[in-house]
């Protein structure tokens, strides 16, 4: 029982980050800023599959964790050398 | 001898993967054996030439005694970053004092630098940003304390540099 | 036993995960932003990955997963953000207003 409230303040808390870099997404002053949120958020959603894999006891959200985090580094890379191109104005 | 080093790390990865652990019986499936086999030699035949310029530094035993080494001091540093980043974060002022600086460092091979680069990203308030040809590196220090490039780099690179050197020169 | 110390490894993770991202809504500009965030939730998200090794014991075929995923986003995250911090100064992002100082635009002017 009291497990159960521990894991549903872990996922509240990684709930909070998310708004946050949701928050920073859509008020980001600047292109680079929602790129950083961007990148920060897939992190934070790693460790959520990696909490789900506990909590529901199946081994398979692991493989999502690393699939996610292999994507969003790749598509991070991809931002940024976009940006280094200049020809994109706000 | 590129594509054997390359062979090998694919292979001790993909068996890290498909690892079954059951201790008495058989750890590994054998069509997991053969496929890996087949995957690590595709993956060595097509990317193995861009993978290291000097393969044989990765058969000298000491790099890896000196690699246990620095392991445990970069967590240490990993730990006071974090810590530090907490205080700045929750300080209702925030004490930053951020600016751009330059440091120069004497590693010369690109894995070096590479890790040298990590290695100051995750340690306290700097952050690498772009270096040159000839061996100078600029960095976000997030609270400067010096803008001469000796004493930067006697404050923010020393302590990683001559560990690095016997790992990666 | 197992159990207990991966949930404080997990907890103290997500505390770092907090910290994090609080310092993403807080500091000023990008270059500041970029390196609360990428420190704090690197080693945030190994810690519960590290927390979830534990819990189901390490030689598990999970726990070793896990920890080879931990490995990983300790190597690509902060290549991700020197990418994205280079990127963004060639981009045009000045720096805060109370910055010290700036080489980087000093020596690219000298380009």
């Amino acid at each position: 029982m009291s497990a159960d409230i521990i894991y549903q303040v872990f996922f509240g808390v990684l709930l909070a980050c998310c708004s946050i870099c949701m928050y920073r997404i859509s008020s980001g002053p600047t292109v680079p800023d929602r790129t950083v949120a961007i990148d920060i958020m897939g992190v934070v959603m790693v460790g959520f599959c990696a909490i789900l894999s506990i909590v529901t006891g199946k081994d398979y959200y692991i493989n999502i964790a690393i699939a996610w985090a292999l994507l969003s580094f790749i598509g991070t890379l991809a931002l940024a050398k976009f940006l280094e191109g200049k020809g994109f104005d706000e | 001898m590129r594509k054997l080093v390359m062979f090998i790390v694919s292979f001790i990865t993909w068996m890290l993967l498909v690892f079954r652990g059951k201790a008495g019986t058989c750890c590994f499936n054998l069509q997991d054996v053969i496929a890996g086999l087949f995957a690590a030699m595709l993956t060595a035949l097509i990317f193995g030439e861009t993978f290291t310029k000097n393969p044989h530094k990765f058969f000298d035993l000491r790099r890896y005694l000196w690699f246990l080494v620095y392991l445990p001091m970069f967590l240490y540093w990993c730990l006071l970053a974090n810590l530090d980043v907490v205080y700045r974060v929750f300080h209702p002022k925030m004490p930053i004092n951020p600016g751009i600086v330059k440091v120069k460092t004497t590693l010369k091979s690109k894995s070096g630098i590479t890790a040298l680069c990590n290695s100051i990203t995750l340690t306290p308030g700097t952050l690498c940003v772009d270096l040159t040809d000839d061996g100078y590196i600029y960095i976000h220090w997030i609270n400067v304390e010096s803008q001469n490039v000796e004493e930067a780099s006697r404050m923010i690179i020393q302590k990683f540099e001559k560990i690095l050197t016997r790992i990666f020169e | 036993m197992n159990e207990i110390i991966g949930l404080i490894f997990i907890a103290v993770g997500v505390f770092f995960d907090l910290a994090g991202c609080i310092g993403l809504a807080r500091l000023p500009d990008i270059y500041n932003r970029l390196q609360a965030a990428t420190k704090s939730v690197t080693l945030g998200t190994c810690l519960i990955l590290a927390g979830c090794a534990v819990f189901k014991g390490i030689l598990s075929p999970m726990g070793i997963k896990a920890l080879i995923c931990g490995v990983f986003i300790l190597l690509t995250s902060p290549t991700a953000a020197h990418a994205l911090a280079r990127g963004a100064h060639l981009f045009g992002v000045k720096l805060w207003d109370k910055s010290v100082c700036d080489m980087y635009e000093q020596d690219k002017k000298n380009f």
